[in-house]
């Protein structure tokens, strides 16, 4: 058997690597897909949790969190989507006004 | 390990095998019903033998035929999308089972490559992941059509999954199982003691919306939007040699591992009505008793004989209906297809709790 | 066996997000995004989660991914694409990251918890979880349908254009 601490060590590389690939990249489609990797961190790491605890609970709430995770794409790409429709551009530096 | 690895070499080249010879009986069917001849020419030192050569002849010559990347593309996308559709659509023949237990020296074979406890789900999964050989070559070959034709492609992929997803709900909840080794084993009972209890009886409504969305996965005929070469740019024009042939095959394959599941879910999958580990035990008395591995025998050739059967509907469909028009596909998935099958989950459920 | 598949998937994982973070072009970010996502399915079922496994290769990669391509194959890519970087971003969010990391592994070795030995054979089978989901969990997946409805409404009405006057 895998020991859990690897899932955990796993968990915490993936979250940085989104972490800081959200920080250095300027277009907001890569910046959406860090997020994304983020919350795959957390999913790794409610698994290891559930299976070192035998309590299913854990494999949920990563159920929740993927359900979530769908409703969440498809509002922040139709918004992406409208962002490049009125500025011709997605990058975030190109965004920086408040009015439209 | 090894066990494992023997038992998927033959289903491959089982699934391989049937797909080439597939697109034969395409042809003489389509000659039949079209009052033709069908392709006959193909020989082996003068031997025709109803033109049985004639997929080895495609394979050749697709296989030494230009391999073309257009200019622009990714290179290795290029290559790797066909492949893709292909690799997803040929791992999927792992979970059906051929037959039941198969007895050598005493050890016990199971007749199935691998026996997950989330089949369905598993070959949902691996046709989800097919869809991206579609967008993929749509998008790599840097052509403005191809890339229409792959968005019209995948559209209608995703949007007919959903359909497809849900008429098997159905059968999940009359055969309380994900496994399909459980699933076929529930399918052995007798209902009113004569009728095989098979899904189709269950489950009639769930097997026409079944076969109707697996048709649409299919991407052939009636549903044949993504390629639609007669009329409009489809997602592999810029595709020859091989990479096309691995398309067209593939194609076929999605046609026979549609057979494989109809059979396996809705029809009983490899049992024979009445026949049991010892034997035929007829409903209206009689028994017929048949050592294992005429038994084994029997269940591997009923199961061939119904992939037979749906593979010819399937090719029967195909050059019966003309082409939908493509708001028809989307009106018919959405708005007729996913309704229906979640009528079919509701009235499954009322039906069981009475 | 385990540890020799958890290796080789947790690095593909990790080397696919970091082609993520570097290729310029967001299609090729996307595709090893499936990638990864694929690996962490294979990681979920070597954690004996198969349905959570299943679920996060049909919705992640099956229907999350082809949402993100789509958006990006509808963007014309030359003219969405960040040319430069800025530069002085890149040592300010790598330090971020090194103080993150620490920190997190500092967390995690101080909260580890024994595992029980011996779980049970079905244990995150669909069976069990489903009874769990349906009896415990009900009214929060009751809502998430709604969460669901909600957001298929918004996005719809959303990007729909509105008719011109």
């Amino acid at each position: 058997m895998i020991p859990i601490y690897y899932f955990l060590i796993l968990s915490a590389v993936l979250f940085v690597m989104g972490t800081v690939g959200f920080l250095i990249k300027k277009d907001l489609i890569t910046q959406f897909m860090c997020v994304e990797v983020m919350l795959n961190a957390a999913n790794v790491a409610f698994i290891a949790f559930a299976r070192s605890a035998s309590s299913l609970n854990g494999q949920i709430i990563v159920f929740f969190i993927i359900t979530v995770a769908a409703a969440e794409a498809a509002v922040g790409l139709a918004i992406i989507l409208l962002v490049y429709r009125q500025k011709k551009s997605i990058k975030t530096e190109d965004s920086s006004l408040m009015k439209g | 390990m090894i066990e494992a690895l023997i038992k998927f070499l033959c289903a491959i080249v089982w699934f391989l095998l049937l797909s080439l010879y597939l697109t034969w009986a395409e042809r003489k069917e389509s000659a039949v019903m079209q009052d033709r001849v069908g392709a006959n020419r193909a020989n082996f030192f003068g031997f025709r033998i109803l033109g049985l050569f004639q997929p080895l002849a495609d394979a050749i010559k697709m296989m030494t035929k230009e391999d073309f990347t257009p200019a622009f593309s990714k290179r290795f996308l290029h290559n790797l999308a066909p492949f893709l559709s292909f690799f997803f659509v040929a791992v999927t023949i792992s979970t059906i089972p051929f037959g039941s237990h198969l007895m050598i020296g005493g050890k016990e074979f199971r007749l199935q490559v691998i026996d997950l406890n989330v089949g369905i789900l598993f070959v949902l999964a691996l046709l989800a992941l097919s869809i991206y050989g579609v967008i993929l070559s749509g998008w790599v070959s840097n052509n403005r059509w191809t890339l229409l034709g792959g968005l019209r492609g995948s559209a209608q992929l995703i949007s007919y999954e959903v359909a497809l997803g849900l008429s098997l709900i159905g059968i999940i909840m009359v055969f309380p199982s994900l496994k399909f080794s459980e699933i076929v084993g529930f399918q052995s009972e007798l209902l009113f003691g004569w009728l095989p209890k098979w899904g189709v009886f269950l489950q009639p409504l769930g097997l026409i919306i079944f076969l109707m969305a697996a048709m649409a996965e299919s991407e052939r005929v009636p549903f044949d939007l993504p390629e639609g070469e007669s009329e409009i740019v489809g997602f592999f024009t810029e595709y020859g040699g091989l990479k096309y042939g691995l398309y067209m095959f593939t194609d076929f394959m999605k046609v026979l591992i549609i057979a494989c599941l109809l059979t396996t879910l809705f029809f009983g999958g490899y049992h024979v009505p009445w026949l049991y580990a010892d034997g035929f035990h007829f409903p209206w008395g009689g028994d017929w008793l048949l050592p294992h591995g005429i038994v084994v025998l029997f269940q591997v050739i009923m199961f061939n004989l119904k992939v037979f059967f749906f593979c010819w509907l399937q090719i029967l469909i195909r050059w019966t209906y003309p082409r939908f028009r493509y708001d028809q596909l989307m009106d018919f998935g959405w708005k007729f297809l996913i309704p229906l099958s979640l009528f079919n989950i509701a009235a499954t459920a009322v039906l069981m709790s009475l | 066996m385990a540890v020799f598949l958890f290796i080789l998937l947790s690095l593909t994982c990790i080397g696919s997000i970091l082609g993520m973070i570097l290729s310029k072009n967001q299609a090729h970010s996307a595709l090893y995004l499936i990638l990864a996502f694929v690996c962490t399915g294979g990681l979920f079922g070597l954690m004996s989660a198969p349905f959570i496994a299943a679920v996060q290769i049909i919705i992640y990669a099956g229907a999350i991914m082809v949402l993100f391509i789509f958006v990006i194959m509808m963007i014309d890519i030359r003219k969405g694409l960040s040319p430069e970087r800025k530069k002085w971003i890149l040592y300010p969010s790598l330090g971020i990251g090194l103080v993150l990391i620490i920190e997190l592994i500092f967390i995690l070795s101080n909260t580890l918890v024994p595992s029980k030995a011996g779980t049970i054979e079905s244990f995150g089978s669909p069976k069990t979880l489903g009874k769990v989901l349906f009896t415990k969990y009900l009214y929060p997946f009751e809502i998430t349908s709604v969460l669901i409805i909600a957001a298929l409404v918004g996005a719809i009405v959303l990007v729909k254009k509105k008719e011109e006057k």
